[in-house]
């Protein structure tokens, strides 16, 4: 058995799912890491540290900025020198593409957003879920390397081991490009629920805020925005507080009222956080799909027949503007902060 | 410039999906669009008005998907091209990247192709990339906004970390994210038209292509396990008292 992981960075910030990815492959067998990118001795260093036994690494100016040509071509080149059983990624935007990418390369299968894998003889068998989660594929690539994206926070994180250390083995990089990158900017929609261990999550009930005046000059649409601003306000304070990522429904996005990078149960953003709260939140399927796989589940909803409740195991039947400031004010008292 | 806007027919999301024989049921929901590909046709579309030229919906699945494209068409899109084959019921989205490239080489003088993120039924999102790489253009994935200049393309990524412009030759092959705007709802003039819309059926002999064998298969089909779970109701007879003991029974299930 060689596994190989690829750990997913972004201007040297490493996805978290990559270090658990490294845990799956750990628990295989031993374990290859790749890195690839500009100035990457930090990562390397970590990948030994969270039990690597080999590092591949590309280095080199052309890999500066994530692209997908370069790095797929890298990529497929060295599972061709290499012959691995499996390649294991976290999954993130990147890692769809890059793994999309080399997959037709050499060529073989991708398995998507993995919440369990098992080695069935010389197969592995992934499970998966399709149609936005309402239904769990078990599925297997016959293709090798047998490629798969593992879902963030699925699996174990591995603890990292600072004895531990290594010499990399250089790659060599195929720095062909077909794209520049021109600029980045970090922007309020910035968030990955996926990694979130808390998600404080506000729906359509955001904008109810009876007690809220909007300015005169607004018409009933902006109103409702304004509002709604205002309700999200309280939802992220009550995240900050808990070190956690602000979620939303479908109805709280399509309102208008946030960003869609927040909402929770749309297809591939089913979220898996130790704590979840709905605020606000009726529970539509998609959305109960979406975050039923949390540890815990809190629901806040003025409707008490609300279908949230179904999922939750503490609910409270209230204002959500009254009930979550008062909530994030309890926390800071419990949790000194 | 030539534009084609590559779509998919999905089981409706309202639609209550099942496991029924290792199959994948939805009962009598309604087939429709791929929600994501409509704002596919929408990017398609907003490039034609900005530059002139054409859209051309395609789409490879069965008869059925004629409705789809008819859908796309009603949206705008001046022309759709169905390809369809018996041999093609066990595509993987390799397969169906193979399966697309070489329709897009058939239509020819192809500048853009625009795909929505992902499907709602595999949902992988992986057949974007993959038809880019079978055609070895360029890759723009999860565009929120698209610029074309000059015979190249520059386009606002939604990455997890915030947005990253990237650019691009023409050309290229683009996916779309919702930020892209709300896909247009078809007009009236526009679902007239595409009710008379003549759709060809392709075959794979037709474009030159044989059927790819799936290299991923499903082993089993199940329902998510049910959550096993009693709700405990927080009551009291004020916010603070409501908001502290929730805070009590949140910190003593030790999820912080």
């Amino acid at each position: 058995m060689k596994t190989f992981v690829y750990i997913d960075h972004f201007k040297g910030e490493v996805q978290p799912a990559s270090w658990e990815a490294l845990g799956l492959g750990k628990s295989l067998g031993p374990v290859s890491a790749i890195v690839f990118g500009s100035g990457v001795d930090s990562i390397v260093k970590s990948a030994f540290e969270y039990g690597a036994d080999e590092v591949f690494v590309a280095d080199d100016e052309a890999l500066k900025d994530y692209r997908a040509e370069p790095y797929s071509a890298t990529l497929s080149a060295l599972a061709s020198s290499q012959s691995p059983d499996l390649i294991l990624f976290p999954t993130t935007a990147r890692t769809r593409e890059l793994a999309a990418m080399s997959a037709v390369d050499l060529p073989t299968g991708v398995l998507t957003d993995i919440s369990g894998l098992e080695a069935n003889g010389d197969q592995f068998v992934a499970t998966r879920p399709i149609y936005e989660g309402k239904l769990v594929e078990k599925t297997v690539c016959s293709g090798k390397p047998v490629m798969a994206t593992i879902r963030g926070r699925a699996f174990p994180k591995p603890e990292a081991d600072s004895s531990k250390s290594g010499t990399p083995t250089k790659v060599e990089v195929k720095a062909d490009a077909l794209t520049n990158v021109e600029g980045y900017s970090s922007s309020e929609s910035a968030v990955n629920l996926g990694d979130a261990g808390v998600i404080v999550s506000g729906g359509r009930g955001v904008s109810n805020n009876p007690s809220l005046q909007p300015p005169t000059s607004m018409d009933e649409r902006q109103a409702e925005i304004w509002r709604a601003h205002q309700g999200f306000a309280l939802i992220t304070e009550l995240a900050n507080m808990l070190g956690g990522a602000v979620g939303a429904s479908r109805a709280a996005v399509d309102g208008g009222y946030i960003p869609y990078s927040h909402q929770v149960g749309q297809t591939g953003k089913v979220v898996t956080p130790d704590l979840y709260i709905a605020c606000g939140i009726s529970g539509a399927v998609q959305h109960l799909v979406g975050m039923r796989n949390a540890k815990l589940i809190v629901a806040i909803n003025k409707d008490a027949d609300a279908p949230v409740f179904k999922q939750a195991r503490y609910g409270v039947v209230g204002d959500l503007f009254q009930i979550v400031p008062a909530l994030t004010e309890a926390f800071r008292k419990k949790l000194g902060k | 410039m030539k534009i084609i806007a590559c779509i998919k027919q999905v089981p409706d999301s309202e639609a209550k999906v099942k496991a029924e024989g290792g199959k994948v049921s939805w009962g009598d929901a309604p087939l429709v669009i791929n929600p994501f590909d409509e704002y596919a046709v929408e990017g398609a579309l907003q490039q034609k008005e900005a530059q002139g030229g054409t859209v051309t919906a395609l789409c490879v699945g069965t008869e059925s998907a004629r409705e789809a494209l008819k859908h796309a068409l009603a949206m705008g899109a001046d022309e759709a091209i169905l390809v369809s084959d018996v041999a093609l019921n066990e595509l993987d989205t390799a397969g169906a990247a193979r399966v697309l490239a070489a329709a897009i080489n058939k239509i020819g003088g192809v500048d853009m192709v625009v795909f929505g993120r992902q499907t709602l039924d595999n949902g992988s999102g992986l057949t974007p990339a993959q038809t880019a790489r079978v055609l070895g253009w360029p890759m723009l994935g999860l565009a929120g906004q698209i610029k074309v200049q000059d015979g190249s393309v520059t386009v606002d990524r939604v990455i997890e970390e915030g947005r990253q412009t990237v650019n691009a030759k023409l050309p290229a092959v683009i996916s779309v994210v919702q930020s892209i705007g709300e896909p247009r709802y078809p007009s009236f003039m526009g679902i007239r038209k595409a009710s008379k819309a003549e759709i060809p059926v392709w075959s794979l002999s037709d474009i030159g292509a044989s059927a790819p064998a799936p290299l991923v298969t499903r082993t089993e089909l199940m329902k998510p396990p049910p959550r096993e779970t009693t709700v405990e109701m927080i009551t009291g007879d004020s916010p603070a008292e409501i908001a502290d003991k929730l805070a009590d029974k949140i910190l003593a299930e030790k999820v912080l």
